[in-house]
């Protein structure tokens, strides 16, 4: 019963969309403006029809009703609760379906929150929400259907990708969603603006406020992926430029670029069109990374199910929504920019640049992850474009912007005098000199690395002193956020171009030797799981460190996993993963060594209180500028 | 149209690009990758038989089309599909791999239910298992006479999957 409720709710949801979506229109050709005012109502009803939804498919995969298709696909009766319930979202049709429930639910509280905004601009905002909503919720209950039923039901249920047990991952695919739909807010107001000519007052600061909700619930959601990828994939990497990986960080480049390009259109006005577009590619891109990974025409480590079909619908849905809002751009964009005067040295002069830099390098991310498809479609051949481009081609992107983000806050907003500032910019400078140049013995990148995050400490620190007595809650959340991402830097760095690793097989009480630390292989012994059975491995540093990995084989599906061990310290990790054993006994052994990759997590987690200091800051004074 | 307004049509043309790229790609789908396996030489397994002494072993199960059933008593959906295999014995060599699983658990369940199986090769740690590249139990795989894998079948074999699908390979020849 709770499953056809659920289905009726994801009916009732579509209806409410339409209704959301058709009020404006309507009101407009009947010339009965009080119609328009069912939108917010509508919107609300949408956003509690699809938690009904959401909860009715929990419900299911919770009690393990395998006469629902999707439970019996992806679930199974052994499995711990928090996995059986986070399944409910680790496959194609309940993915979709929380996508939808969490648009639904932004919808919701954007409808009844009114955030200073006046009338107009939320009707226009939630009808283009509302068109979102009917594509992605036709989507759903047309091609993608969580509610179908099996007859007769399976005894059993077929299990879910043993990889994808893990804490990291139950949670991280929510955050990202939380974060790639909260985009769609900017992009509504974007649309607004657009149909209504102007942005009108608050424009900027609510745009402001869905945005940075959006990039800090990336910013966790891509570094918790990044963990898991880290403690589970067992081989040390935590980023591979896969395109379910870049996907997500195109939005987080994007919505990054969008929230500096806001802070310029609210202080002060100028550069309203490219806010705009900004926050219009913002959820394109998201849309996009929904089509790469839900068509499965890419390959990827990420293996969800495929379906030619299901691609088309999303393309077409990625068409409509994309290229709607664009063909508005290109017709109205030109009329939204005011011309406002600053000077290229000046804190709204860093800021452009730096925005420009990173869509940039959004849009470098994106060649790489569709260049596959490119080379398709001109008979170029399969390959894959891997690490060795995007390092290539981004990271010398992204450099410059790391050095404006410790240079640019430093500088007055709309013009500053060379003379003031030098000294200044020599100092900060000189620290990011002197760490590149005390790197310099690990190699090129190393000293780059340091020498930048060492910079952007430095800036931020300079920030932190030039305004110690004036710092509104607002600039101590953006420095808290760049230095963030100064610790994160030191992290990958050191993670990287610091790390060692090892590999050999050794019998029981061999020993490997690595970055100069000795480990021994002190035991191996079987240790049953709740649906796998483990040979633990116990790993011994002579008066340091003991590493327990594990060596996992699951019953449903049957599938080895390797469990790696990692011992964290301010200074780095120690990270051991264990392998097959041959005929003669030894066990495959591997070592890292990665100094400071926990740096990477701390700066994650500084960058979204950062994001969180500024969201909970107040921020009136400005919205007096806006028309 | 001046130079500024056409920079405004520029994000429309490069998402048609975009579109293009990926409408190519997926007007011309691929087939569905079938099981490595099918069509390759049976991985060469050797495993203790549950009657006691001997060897199952792939090499013997050469010459004649063979079906080769994943099973184990733990798992309920080999007891599912069990009867299929007690009526297929009459027309066909079925042979079993236990797996995972305490050879006098097998026993007892074959011995409530039926043996179908000309014989029971016993995979406790998965030595074959893993050459099969097998996902789950029940599993069941058609050798034909040369020692190629035919078909791969994973999960419940029903009446009608065993006379529409399985079947049809066996006969012919032998």
């Amino acid at each position: 019963m709770t499953v056809e409720a659920g289905h009726f709710a994801l009916l009732l949801a579509l209806a409410f969309a339409l209704v959301q979506a058709l009020a404006l229109p309507v009101a407009r050709l009947a010339a009965r403006p009080g119609l328009a005012g069912v939108a917010p109502a509508a919107a609300a009803a949408q956003a509690v029809a699809m938690a009904v939804a959401m909860a009715a498919l929990v419900h299911a995969f919770a009690g393990s009703d395998f006469s629902v298709r999707v439970v019996a696909e992806n679930s199974h009766t052994a499995k711990p609760m928090l996995y059986k319930v986070a399944a409910a979202w680790g496959h194609h049709e309940g993915s979709l379906l929380l996508w939808a429930t969490l648009l639904a639910a932004f919808g919701g509280v954007f409808a009844l929150w009114r955030q200073g905004l006046p009338a107009a601009t939320r009707l226009y905002t939630l009808a283009a929400l509302g068109v979102v909503g009917v594509g992605v919720l036709a989507f759903v209950a047309l091609a993608s259907n969580p509610f179908d039923r099996l007859s007769p039901a399976p005894i059993e249920g077929r299990g879910l990708n043993p990889l994808l047990q893990d804490p990291g991952l139950a949670f991280h695919p929510p955050l990202l969603y939380v974060g790639s739909v909260g985009v769609s807010v900017a992009f509504a107001l974007a649309v607004a603006a657009l149909l209504r000519g102007n942005l009108g007052p608050g424009w900027a600061r609510a745009t402001r406020f869905w945005t940075l909700v959006a990039w800090i619930f990336l910013t966790v959601g891509i570094a918790l992926g990044a963990a898991w990828a880290y403690a589970e994939l067992g081989w040390g990497g935590w980023w591979f430029w896969d395109p379910v990986e870049n996907s997500a960080l195109l939005p987080w480049l994007s919505a990054a670029a969008l929230l500096h390009a806001l802070g310029g259109v609210e202080r002060r006005g100028g550069a309203e069109a490219w806010a705009v577009i900004l926050a219009i590619l913002g959820f394109s891109f998201s849309l996009l990374g929904m089509f790469l990974v839900r068509s499965g025409v890419l390959t990827s480590v990420h293996a969800f199910a495929a379906d030619p079909l299901r691609g088309v619908f999303i393309l077409a849905l990625f068409a409509a929504i994309a290229g709607g809002a664009l063909v508005l751009f290109a017709l109205r964009g030109g009329r939204l920019s005011r011309h406002v005067a600053f000077a290229p040295l000046s804190r709204d002069g860093a800021r452009l640049l730096g925005t420009v830099l990173l869509i940039v390098a959004a849009g470098v991310v994106l060649f790489g992850t569709v260049y596959p498809l490119l080379a398709e479609a001109l008979n170029l051949g399969r390959l894959s474009v891997g690490a060795p481009f995007f390092d290539a081609t981004v990271l010398p992107l992204l450099a410059p912007v790391v050095a404006l983000m410790a240079v640019g806050p430093l500088l007055r907003p709309g013009r500053d005098a060379a003379r003031r500032i030098w000294p200044t910019f020599v100092a900060v400078a000189a620290v990011g000199l002197a760490a590149a140049g005390l790197s310099a013995r690990w190699g090129g990148w190393a000293a780059a690395g340091f020498g930048l995050a060492a910079m952007l400490a430095a800036g931020c620190a300079a920030v932190l002193w030039a305004e110690r007595r004036t710092l509104s809650r607002r600039r101590l959340g953006m420095v808290v956020a760049h230095l963030g991402l100064a610790v994160g830097l030191a992290g990958i760095t050191g993670g990287s171009r610091l790390a060692a690793e090892g590999i050999a097989a050794l019998p029981e009480g061999g020993a490997l030797s690595v970055a100069g630390r000795d480990f021994v292989l002190a035991s191996v012994i079987e240790v049953p799981g709740p649906n796998y059975l483990a040979r633990r491995a116990e790993i011994v540093e002579a008066g340091g460190v003991v590493l327990r990995p594990e060596a996992r084989l699951y019953e449903t599906p049957r599938q080895a996993t390797s469990e790696a061990a990692i011992v964290s310290s301010p200074w780095g990790d120690t990270y051991a993963v264990i392998g097959e054993s041959d005929a003669s006994g030894r066990w495959v052994v591997r070592m890292f060594v990665k100094p400071l990759l926990p740096w990477l997590w701390a700066g994650a987690v500084l960058m979204a209180a950062g994001g969180a200091l500024a969201l909970t800051a107040r921020t009136a004074p400005s919205a007096r500028r806006q028309p | 149209m001046t130079a500024r307004r056409m920079i405004l049509w520029l994000p429309l043309a490069a998402l048609l690009l975009l579109l293009a790229v990926a409408g190519v790609r997926l007007s011309r789908p691929e087939a569905p990758l079938p099981s490595p396996l099918v069509g390759k030489p049976v991985p060469d397994f050797a495993l203790p038989l549950l009657g006691g002494d001997g060897v199952l072993a792939a090499a013997a199960l050469r010459g004649r089309p063979v079906v080769v059933n994943v099973f184990a008593s733990w798992c309920v959906a080999c007891a599912a599909e069990h009867p299929v295999w007690l009526a297929a014995a009459q027309e066909a060599e079925i042979v079993g791999i236990a797996w995972m699983d305490d050879p006098e658990k097998t026993r007892a369940w074959l011995a409530e239910r039926g043996d179908p199986y000309r014989a029971v090769g016993v995979d406790r740690d998965s030595r074959a298992a893993l050459d099969l590249g097998v996902t789950g139990a029940p599993e069941t795989y058609v050798l034909a006479a040369d020692g190629r894998i035919v078909f791969k079948f994973a999960g419940v074999v029903t009446p009608e999957i065993w006379r529409r699908r399985i079947r049809p390979l066996l006969g012919g020849g032998s």
